[in-house]
């Protein structure tokens, strides 16, 4: 190799954001990240605050339950297995939904980007049923599709939808003009522009989509259950609530929360894997 | 270290007619933009220039005299509005797999190891995997990217980028190199670096460079012949051979010729009444 007599451009350390910066975000720096002391002392205090603030100003237990009769109602479920059976309808129908729902935003929302003229027909269809208040059908399901499990997986499919499709159509056609240009010289096809750069462009927007997307589904699976079911966390909640179970519903409201908190986290760690060189862009909540 | 440059050659072997002296032409070329609404701008007006095989030209000229627009034609990226433009006896009407360009900003993506990047034209003209990984290697090495190949862009500095944009650039052994301002964004220091290592660059590979840039002596340091165009409508006010002996280091341009060179194409600039 022909050296240059001209000393070599040393390798700049990595920006803050960089990967191998990984070592030091592990630690358990407390002056650095308030945040890991100040999060759970808000928690404790609220707790605390409601457990003593109900006692003391008398609030009846079927008005708000407190914390600690929640535990006591949620250990109680946990160690019953009708519990887990709601608790796997209700999966199930949310997860069935959520994947058809996203599955197909993503399939719609690549055509409608890629062909002007699908897009210049269906977008006002879409923008107008984007403002039909989606819960608002859920009877309209439960009479087309029964009290079972079909009814459900529409709901939570039609609800997580839209807010994919938005994101799709939006990442898709996020991708810089500059990239496709340096594609574009060195004699790429349409296609390959797409998979090379407008489809990893859009990462960080699908991404934004499946998280809004998942919890849209919970949502669209307990309103089904709401309207007409026998069983899942909805009709559970709803069965708690004619027993005037306050602490009951608590304790399922917690389960519910539990869940979007767990499968935001999936969705989170996959996209630290797959989009891992956009943690930061800015993607539409829909 | 050599570059095995002729590997591919017999792809991009021009017909038999072509001369190795004309290995770009343009031709009468003619630019004009027709906005809707607005009247006509004229760009570019009746360029006429022979570019040698192995030559390195560069294209200065005030802003806005079209010189990118004159980059973007020989890409392929722009149509032309009159006139003919041929490199290696083809005609240039969409980008031609020959070319290869090095852009303002770096351009990698993101999402692809410095590697993978400069594996890109080798990859979307579906050429030999096997060999032009062999290349790219090579061409990173070269430039001083070696133990960076698996890192991704945001790890490296913009000089470093740039480097690794011109290695994309050369990958696929093109016949002809395109550079837009190639330098624009990097601090002086590193400017300077890469003015060298191009040199170098150009010497081990033998390409036919055209390189648009904002400096004078940029131009004038690097290249066989500085094009000068006019402001707008781009004119070819003069082409300047610039006759200093080869190879060449930064001390060239402490020589009074080197400074003839740069006084005389700033006299252009000057009389056209805009400081670039």
């Amino acid at each position: 190799m022909a050296t240059s007599n001209l000393v070599r451009e040393p390798a700049q350390p990595p920006a803050p954001s960089a990967r191998p910066a990984r070592p030091a975000r592990r630690k358990f720096d407390l002056r650095e990240k308030p945040q890991l002391w100040l999060v759970p002392t808000v928690f404790v205090v609220v707790v605390l605050a409601w457990e003593y603030g109900v006692q003391l100003i008398g609030v009846d237990e079927y008005v708000l339950p407190l914390p600690s009769s929640v535990v006591e109602s949620l250990w109680q479920q946990l160690g019953d297995d009708q519990f887990w059976g709601h608790f796997w309808v209700t999966t199930q129908e949310a997860l069935l939904g959520f994947v058809i729902g996203v599955g197909a935003a993503l399939l719609l929302g690549t055509f409608i980007s890629q062909i002007k003229i699908v897009e210049a027909t269906l977008m006002p269809y879409i923008v107008a049923f984007q403002t039909v208040p989606k819960v608002a059908l859920a009877p309209l399901f439960v009479v087309w599709f029964g009290f079972g499990l079909t009814s459900k997986v529409v709901m939570a499919a039609v609800i997580s939808f839209f807010p994919m499709l938005v994101n799709v159509i939006e990442g898709l056609r996020a991708a810089d003009a500059d990239k496709i240009q340096m594609l574009t010289v060195f004699g790429a096809s349409k296609t390959q522009i797409f998979r090379m750069v407008r489809l990893p462009s859009a990462l960080p927007f699908i991404f934004a989509g499946l998280d809004i997307g998942i919890v849209f589904a919970i949502l669209g699976a307990v309103v089904g259950e709401f309207i007409g079911a026998k069983e899942g966390l909805g009709y559970l909640l709803l069965q708690t609530n004619y027993n005037f179970d306050i602490a009951g519903m608590f304790a399922v409201l917690v389960v519910l929360s539990v869940m979007g908190l767990v499968a935001h986290f999936v969705i989170r760690l996959l996209q630290k894997r797959l989009a891992f060189w956009a943690e930061d862009t800015k993607v539409i909540g829909a | 270290m050599a570059i095995k440059a002729t590997a591919r050659r017999a792809q991009t072997q021009a017909p038999a007619s072509v001369s190795e002296d004309s290995w770009i032409e343009i031709d009468g070329l003619d630019k004009e933009y027709r906005p809707r609404k607005s009247a006509p701008t004229q760009a570019l007006s009746d360029i006429n220039l022979t570019v040698r095989r192995g030559e390195f030209i560069s294209v200065v000229g005030p802003s806005g005299c079209g010189k990118t627009t004159l980059l973007k034609i020989l890409a392929g990226l722009s149509p032309k509005s009159g006139g003919a433009v041929r490199i290696a006896g083809r005609d240039v009407t969409k980008p031609l797999p020959e070319v290869g360009m090095v852009f303002q900003a770096p351009t990698l993506l993101p999402w692809r190891t410095i590697f993978d990047n400069v594996m890109v034209p080798a990859e979307i003209q579906r050429l030999d995997p096997r060999r032009h990984r062999e290349r790219a290697q090579q061409l990173l090495e070269m430039v001083g990217l070696n133990g960076f190949e698996q890192k991704y862009p945001h790890e490296l500095s913009g000089g470093m980028q740039q480097r690794a944009g011109i290695c994309r650039a050369l990958v696929h052994d093109p016949a002809v190199l395109l550079m837009d301002e190639p330098f624009g964004a990097l601090d002086a220091m590193t400017r300077e670096y890469m003015n060298v290592e191009l040199l170098r660059i150009w010497q081990e590979s033998n390409q036919t460079i055209v390189l648009v840039t904002h400096s004078i002596p940029e131009a004038v340091f690097l290249s066989d012949r500085v094009v000068v165009l006019s402001p707008r409508p781009g004119r070819i006010a003069e082409v300047l051979d610039i006759d200093l002996e080869r190879p060449r280091d930064l001390g060239v341009m402490s020589s009074d010729r080197a400074g003839v060179y740069v006084e005389r194409i700033r006299r252009h600039f000057n009389a056209a009444g805009v400081i670039d």
